[in-house]
């Protein structure tokens, strides 16, 4: 690709939603008023697996206030069936069960009952009412107990899809699967070193500061309308249509301004609620989570269990490899267990390799997304052995990965080939870097790196441009906006337009007004919505073409454009004086495109580490921390910059402190941001990031999606670190004090 | 539900088992919030009424706060934050309700000229205090700086960093590296935007002293 000069792609513009934020105006779900609007609650479970014998709400529904109760009795009937919302497939009965629970609880937090009230207190008051007798059955919390045949069984319908065919009698795997490259077995043998560890990682959230929130009104024509915080307007739509059993088309989401997802924001859990409460009282119920609801009742990411076996030559060529990974899906399938199988050893060229996933079902919450979903579990595990095998082999850890990066061509264990990507150039630029050039001294310190990758996923974008006479453009979109991307998609569309972003006014607008659009997640949006941008930018300087060249009594083709005018024998006249005649050359001019790219390029990121372990405690402070990472083509810098410090912000509390905390009975005890260990700005250290660009030839400007594969490395990165500063390989997460200690004392 | 409708409500009894509620716990400590304020005598006077134990009040009264420099009536319950009167019940919606525990900061707000969290902070208990909101900020340099240069991602905390910023530069106009670090230590952002936010607070201190970094 030739170098281009561009006008707006790669600058830093203020985002245009800026002052809306800033100021507290911005409206998000939890902000949302309404006439007539009343509030609901939900009661959730207090067991983590239990029968439900019995529900009675004859009290809460007598409780002054309180204006409608509902439970799963109250869902339509409707025949199971395979419903998908962009996820992978999964039975309607799961998607219904965890909105409200119907038969059993599956773990403590599942949602039972919604009243709706005249208050939010009545409400919550109110659900206390409400009598539940349960029948308490045993509960198994992690997948390897999960996996004994003696376990206590979560679904009786459930049946392993044994490597594609579905094997007999109950169990919890919901699947097994495996990829073969080459021979693993013959492979070994010819190998000097041989490194196999077991790993176990706990379950982590999401941590989105805005808790989960809905408001719905079913209206007296049977139109439905939400307003909800959400990745994904279309799939709260779709998914709540197949919930409720109604046409797609009698709902409208208007997405609210979000407040962070992560990938948690993609599954339905209050709206249908709020939906039916709204059916029965006939006026607006919005629905608020606590802190608690969201630890307890939302959809944290995989805790795991995982082997994997490397081994190498003596001069470091990567001859074989095999993992096991079992992920806790939580109470339903789905723990994106075949994720972490394609990203295992995805950053490298390994001729004989075996790979076996297990999705496995516990009594904890039903696991979603949450940022390259999958992959950090599963390089944690990587990256800590590529470590020992470059320590046991003399050879640095940056240039093991070097000789052994996946390039184009590299095929995975899990199939296709790798078109071009920037996995050694990303490496380079680990090497190169001043950090990994700096020395770094002091007693009990330590650097590690890691590499990791996530893909970048495709699915459809609609877009359309309007443009206003004064020359400015109104970009109508239907991506959510979580990190900028209303400014990263307008810059595409100013770019292709050759007009300042500031004259791109972009809107994010609910499901009735833009084409389908889908989720908010995968780091899709400046890659394909920004596509379509391209494309409908592209579209309305097609039609500009044709107003021009009746302006000019000539023909379309004849007209050029660039930059911001047109030209055509010896006339020419700017974009905004165009726009000015747009009305008298035919009246206004709309441009639009959906895009649906396929086999689009991923992203590689890599992290160093530089830690301090205190002896005593086992407090890992984390001294210096740089991210790196293949954007393809950084549209606004700052915003890929951004991304690259929140996945390492995110990684470094996913290594260090967070996780779930779990009794034997199956309770979260640190449901509290008090206790839930996040990290602030006096844990980290000022996170540095190097962008680096291999364009990506899927894309008109070479983007690359950079939201997620930054969260891969640091787990490793900071154990590899801490290998160093205290001797102990931790393979466990958290790395927390009382952990690092444990590997300290038994040193 | 009407400012008439003050009745004693018999609080249901909490199952074994169903965790502690911060509502519940609130209402149920009704008197030891409401002592200082006006509606002391009212709550201790309904409670003996009413036989004490087990006993709370879902009544509502109005009450002044001053927001932002002006008086404003607004009914609250004596379980009612502050933050909840503002966001329910006034439409001050800048503050954010996160953790409601006191640790996340985005529900911040200025009470007397001190940083405050409005989810620990009683609306009765904040009658005759001076509460500064984001809504009240106008102009101010901080504003601009947390725009200027991107101290925000999702936005869901910024409205209680800038708060807290402003706080901090209030009494400090010359904070070091480390007392910005310090001063903005009590507020999470889960996008990771700490580098811009702490960007952005430097850059508001210099706007405020005329553009001059001595």
């Amino acid at each position: 690709m030739t170098k281009t000069e561009y006008q707006v792609v790669g600058t830093r513009p203020v985002r245009h939603d800026g002052a809306d934020k800033v100021t507290g105006r911005a409206l998000y779900g939890a902000d949302f008023q309404m006439a007539g609007l009343l509030h609901g609650a939900i009661l959730r479970s207090p067991h983590a697996h239990a029968r439900i014998v019995r529900i009675d709400t004859a009290k809460a529904l007598a409780y002054p206030g309180v204006k409608a109760v509902v439970t799963a009795a109250d869902f339509p009937p409707a025949p199971d069936k395979l419903v998908d919302f962009g996820e992978g497939a999964t039975p309607l009965a799961y998607v219904r069960g965890n909105v409200l629970a119907s038969g059993k609880v599956l773990y403590r937090g599942h949602a039972v009952a919604g009243v709706a009230a005249t208050s939010a207190h009545i409400a919550e008051e109110a659900a206390q009412l409400i009598e539940v007798e349960y029948e308490p059955l045993p509960c198994v919390l992690t997948a390897p107990e999960a996996m004994q045949p003696d376990a206590p069984i979560l679904h009786d319908g459930l049946r392993t899809a044994e490597l594609g065919e579905k094997a007999q009698g109950r169990s919890n795997i919901s699947e097994h699967f495996r990829h073969i490259l080459g021979d693993s077995k013959k492979g070994f043998a010819e190998t000097d070193v041989v490194i196999e560890r077991e790993f176990s990682t706990a379950t982590v959230h999401q941590g989105y500061i805005e808790p989960h929130n809905a408001t719905a009104l079913w209206n007296n024509d049977g139109r439905v309308h939400i307003w909800c915080s959400t990745q994904g307007s279309f799939v709260v739509r779709d998914a709540t249509a197949c919930v409720l059993d109604i046409a797609q088309s009698r709902i409208r989401v208007t997405p609210m301004e979000i407040g962070g997802g992560f990938g948690g924001k993609i599954p339905v859990y209050l709206e249908p609620v709020a939906a039916l409460l709204s059916r029965k009282t006939g006026r607006p119920v919005k629905i608020l989570m606590t802190r608690k609801d969201v630890f307890e009742g939302t959809g944290p990411t995989p805790g795991s269990y995982i082997r994997v076996k490397i081994g190498a030559t003596s001069d470091g060529k990567l001859v074989a490899a095999e993992a096991y990974l079992a992920y806790e899906a939580g109470a339903y399938p789905g723990a994106m267990v075949g994720p972490g199988g394609m990203c295992v050893f995805a950053a490298y060229d390994i001729p004989n390799v075996t790979i076996d996933g297990f999705d496995v079902v516990v009594n904890k919450p039903s696991t979603a997304a949450y940022r390259a979903p999958g992959a950090t579990n599963a390089a944690f595990a990587t990256e800590t052995v590529i470590d020992e095998l470059a320590e046991q082999l003399g050879i640095d850890p940056v240039e093991i990965r070097l000789r052994n990066a996946a390039k184009e061509g590299t095929r995975r264990a899990d199939g296709p080939k790798f078109k071009r990507i920037g996995c050694v150039e990303v490496l380079e630029a680990v090497r190169g870097s001043e950090h990994y050039q700096s020395p770094l001294e002091g007693p009990n310190r330590g650097r590690g790196v890691a590499v990791g990758f996530w893909f970048n996923v495709g699915l459809p974008s609609s877009c359309t441009i309007n443009v206003n006479a004064d020359g400015t453009v109104n970009l109508v979109e239907g991506s959510t906006d979580i990190g900028g991307t209303r400014t990263s998609v307008a810059m595409q569309a100013a770019e292709v337009l050759g007009i300042p972003v500031e004259d791109v006014h972009p809107s994010v607008v609910d499901t009735d007004s833009v084409g389908f659009t889908a989720v908010t997640g995968g780091s899709r949006v400046t890659f394909s919505t920004g596509m379509a941008a391209c494309e409908a930018a592209g579209d309305v300087i097609r039609q500009m073409k044709e107003r021009a060249a009746k302006l000019w009594e000539t023909v379309p083709d004849k007209v050029e454009a660039g930059r911001g005018s047109f030209r055509c024998n010896g006339h020419s006249a700017t974009f905004k004086e165009l726009a000015a005649k747009v009305g008298e050359t035919g009246g206004p001019v709309v441009g639009r495109a959906t895009v649906n790219p396929r086999g689009v390029g991923g992203s590689f990121s890599a992290a160093i580490a530089d830690v301090e372990v205190d002896p005593e405690t086992g407090k890992t402070t984390v001294l210096r921390f740089t991210s790196i990472q293949d954007a393809g083509k950084a549209i606004h810098p700052s915003y890929v910059e951004g991304q690259m410090q929140g996945g390492s912000v995110q990684g470094i509390g996913w290594g260090l402190n967070e996780e779930y905390y779990m009794s034997r009975d199956g309770m979260m005890m640190n449901s509290s941001l008090l206790d839930y260990r996040m990290p602030t700005s006096l844990d980290l250290p000022m996170i540095e990031t190097i962008i680096v660009e291999v364009p990506n030839p899927g894309h008109p400007f070479g983007v690359r999606g950079v939201g997620e594969a930054n969260i891969v490395p640091p787990p490793a990165a900071l154990a590899n670190a801490i290998y160093r500063a205290a001797g102990v390989r931790m393979r466990r997460l958290p790395m927390s004090p009382p952990a690092v200690m444990e590997a300290i004392w038994s040193k | 539900m009407s400012k008439k409708d003050t009745e004693l409500k018999p609080k249901p009894a909490p199952e074994s088992g169903k965790g502690f509620s911060r509502r519940g716990f609130l209402g149920t400590s009704t008197a030891a919030g409401a002592v200082g304020s006006g509606l002391m005598e009212q709550t201790a006077e309904a409670a003996q009424g009413a036989g004490g134990k087990g006993i709370t009040l879902a009544g509502e009264t109005e009450i002044t706060l001053n927001i932002n420099g002006q008086p404003r009536k607004v009914t609250v319950e004596p379980r009612t934050t502050l933050l909840d009167a503002l966001r329910d019940r006034m439409e001050v919606t800048g503050a954010k309700r996160v953790c409601d525990r006191g640790t996340c900061g985005a529900c911040s707000v200025i009470v007397n000229g001190k940083v405050s969290y409005g989810c620990t902070m009683l609306a009765i208990d904040a009658q005759g205090k001076r509460i500064q909101t984001i809504e009240g900020f106008g102009n101010h340099p901080v504003i601009n700086a947390f725009v200027q240069h991107d101290g925000l991602q999702c936005g869901y905390c910024t409205p209680g960093m800038v708060v807290a910023a402003k706080a901090l530069l209030d009494r400090n106009p010359r904070p070091s590296s480390q007392e910005i670090l310090e001063g903005m230590g009590g507020n999470l952002c889960r996008c990771g935007t700490y580098v811009g936010i702490k960007q952005a607070v430097a850059e508001a201190a210099k706007e405020l002293r005329g553009g001059r970094n001595a």
